[in-house]
């Protein structure tokens, strides 16, 4: 589903990815962890299209297109969503307003008609279940007024409504109690399918404990230093990310 | 920034989409403002010559006046006299049916969309069209006319009404108001006169469009609402003008009067030609717009959305004379590219137990610079006044700008006046996320700039909220990037 060959990547002249490589296939769930200032972010921005990254080298394919000539709606529209480490507040846009524009976007991009308002609103009870989310919050603006917490429910419960084909998380569990990180997992779960697959970029291994990774990936310097199973993560857990640095000889 | 830009010159393409123009014959005055040209056109509208004087005297006042400077605005030099001051279709007075309308002015009108015709009726907005200086037709009068509402164009009203014109001109906004009150008055061609009797409810809303067609023409409209006691009307003004290079000057007078218990509701479309991207051409809209609710608990709403102009300088207002009268000012102003504004509102409280409201949104985008000029003042007598104002300003982009001038006068210590203000711009953040979401640079400002607008446009009647949300679209096209 997702091929990207030999990627760099900079920002104000600086070399932030230096050679990423990474194969996903339908229904597989990858975690990518890292310490700060991997390239994590940049690796899930650059793929959503945020074009303040300067594409130096390499190439992206999704679903047998090139990603890196397509403009971040299209991406979207094709099947790409990122759940952001930090949701932006969008006042006076309601959350209603905003998923029916995206999912009537997304329709009309595979032409198909716009879905009926009262179909739309059964979508929009049936997701809410998903994820547990509060009435409340969707009758308001969009993430504006919410807890942390309820951002990032959102950003699932945004998820849920689109159905993605390749959902990348950026750290999806910074900012979760306890009990929010078991509903938003649990939410990621359920929409899990074989044909849709997950990018779980994350520090932690806790939340791997819920979404269970097929495989796990370590990158460091802008590089996919280490690939391997979940075994990893519980190294890294115990040995800390020095272990890589030293094993890498830095 | 490749697919940014992409978007952005596809986006810029789009025209001004009313910026045509009609070959019709014009019946013009030559350039230049003298007592010879006043009268000319004091004749060429066989005016009493009460009528004459109030110009001549306006004029003598305007020529003792000077353009007044302290706005937040740059304007060139004004040549006065490198301005037509009269034209007018070269049309018989009055028309019994369409068909003996000039074919090509009724084409017009199609294009601007106004509904002229029998099946437009059906829909039940009567219409006073006004072309270049001169009213064209006014529908629905028969109807209006059974229950005892007058509805036409001024030039009319002076022949056929001529004491209800006598008694209320100038009586909100006298020829000494300001300069371009001064210069209204003395050289003033045509707009509508609206007349609703004691106890009567307009069934329907009344409505006017204004274009601006010969070079250099002047658009000096006049327009008078009277509301007696226990009656309502709600009035529709839209205005449309086509492309030009010469400025040209708009400075309109609007006076309402509202007597014991009526109301009028007011609200403006405004599309002016605003000038090119390089800031080039565009309409000069000097306006003075004021109401006086009169009458004990009487109401005067303003509701309107201004896209267009090169430069904007009105503020409608409202004096609030009589006891428990209020008033209510819903403003979305956008300015994008080269304009400029320096709009709001005035409120001053005269008598006991009044209530204001201001609520401005500005909208800047592009290079342009959007103000404020508000004042809330209470009079010394104007025991238990109220007013509640808000202005927010929406930046789009980095390189426009957004002022605020809010005045407060107040002398009586029983008033309570809040003020609140904010200031936001749509961030490249949130553009972002609507993308990601699958929604496209364009619609997610026209989402975002909907949403922040929504109370305003909330407040227009609903023929006017479809069109005013089109125009917000097509002002902020290419203004993000």
């Amino acid at each position: 589903m997702l091929t990207i060959k030999d990627l760099h990547a900079s920002i104000d002249g600086k070399e932030i990815l230096k050679g990423v490589n990474l194969e996903i296939k339908p229904g597989e769930v990858h975690a990518i962890m890292g310490p700060n200032g991997a390239g994590k972010s940049t690796l899930s921005s650059i793929l959503a299209g945020n074009d303040r990254f300067n594409i130096t080298k390499g190439e992206v394919i999704f679903n047998k297109k090139q990603l890196l000539d397509m403009p971040p709606e299209d991406r979207a529209r094709e099947g790409i969503f990122l759940s952001f480490q930090y949701p932006i507040e969008i006042p006076g846009v309601s959350m209603v307003n905003f998923m029916r524009t995206a999912v009537n976007e997304h329709r009309k991009y595979h032409k198909l008609e716009p879905m009926k308002a009262g179909d739309f609103l059964k979508l929009l009870r049936d997701k809410k279940k998903i994820v547990e989310i509060d009435d409340r919050l969707t009758s308001r603006a969009v993430n504006e007024g919410f807890s942390g917490g309820e951002k990032k429910k959102n950003e699932i419960f945004q998820m849920a409504m689109l159905e993605p084909k390749l959902a990348i998380l950026d750290e999806t569990d910074s900012g979760l109690d306890i009990d929010a990180l078991r509903i938003v997992a649990n939410g990621v779960n359920k929409l899990k399918t074989k044909d849709n697959s997950t990018i779980v970029i994350t520090h932690y291994q806790r939340l791997l404990d819920y979404i269970v990774p097929d495989f796990v990936h370590i990158l460091y310097n802008g590089r996919i230093v280490k690939s391997g199973g979940k075994e990893l993560t519980l190294e890294l857990e115990e040995k800390g990310y020095d272990w890589i640095k030293d094993e890498l000889g830095k | 920034m490749g697919e940014k830009n992409k978007i952005l010159k596809e986006v810029t393409q789009s025209d001004y989409k009313y910026g045509f123009h009609s070959d019709i014959e014009q019946d013009s005055i030559p350039k230049g403002l003298n007592k010879d040209v006043i009268r000319l056109i004091s004749s060429k509208k066989n005016e009493p010559e009460w009528l004459l004087d109030f110009r001549l005297k306006a004029y003598d006042n305007w020529l003792k006046m000077d353009m007044p400077k302290w706005a937040h605005l740059n304007i060139p030099e004004i040549n006065y006299q490198d301005i037509i001051y009269y034209s007018a279709p070269k049309q018989k007075a009055k028309y019994e049916s369409l068909d003996e309308v000039d074919p090509e002015l009724l084409e017009t009108f199609d294009k601007l969309g106004i509904p002229l015709n029998e099946q437009k009726m059906l829909s039940g907005v009567a219409v006073d069209a006004v072309m270049d200086s001169v009213s064209v037709k006014t529908t629905f009068r028969e109807s209006l006319a059974e229950k005892g509402i007058i509805f036409c164009s001024f030039s009319e009203a002076v022949q056929e009404h001529p004491d209800l014109i006598r008694k209320y001109l100038g009586s909100v906004v006298p020829p000494t108001d300001n300069y371009f009150a001064a210069l209204n008055s003395a050289v003033f061609s045509d707009g509508s006169f609206c007349y609703i009797p004691k106890g009567v409810r307009c069934p329907m809303e009344l409505s006017t469009y204004f274009r601006i067609n010969a070079s250099n023409t002047g658009q000096f409209e006049r327009t008078l609402i009277v509301a007696d006691d226990e009656s309502y009307v709600s009035y529709l003004e839209g205005c449309t003008a086509p492309q030009r290079d010469e400025n040209q000057l708009h400075a309109a007078i609007v006076e309402i009067i509202i007597m014991d218990n009526a109301e009028v509701k007011y609200s403006t479309v405004q599309n002016w030609y605003p000038g090119n991207k390089e800031g080039k051409g565009g309409i000069f809209n000097f306006v003075t717009k004021r109401g006086i609710c009169k009458g004990i608990n009487s109401k005067l709403s303003w509701s309107q959305v201004e896209t267009g102009s090169a430069v904007t300088w009105k503020y409608p207002s409202t004096i609030l004379k009589g006891d428990n009268s209020s008033s209510e000012f819903y403003s979305v102003a956008v300015t994008n590219n080269h304009q400029q504004a320096d709009t709001g509102s005035k409120m001053i409280h005269i008598g006991k137990n009044t209530k204001s409201t201001i609520v401005s949104k500005g909208i800047s985008a592009g290079v342009s610079q959007n103000s404020y000029r508000g004042l809330v003042k209470v009079t010394k007598n104007a025991d238990g006044a109220r007013n509640f104002s808000q202005c927010d300003s929406l930046l789009l982009g980095d390189k426009c700008g957004a002022h605020t001038f809010p005045y407060m006068e107040c002398q009586n210590k029983s008033a309570v006046l809040e003020h609140e203000a904010t200031t936001s711009k749509i961030g490249e953040d949130q553009i972002f996320y609507c993308n990601q979401r699958g929604i496209s640079t364009e619609d997610a400002i026209s989402m975002i700039v909907n949403g922040y607008a929504k109370e305003v446009l909330n407040t227009l009647p609903m023929e006017f909220a479809v069109e005013a949300q089109k125009l917000l679209q097509i002002s902020l096209e290419g203004s993000v990037g």
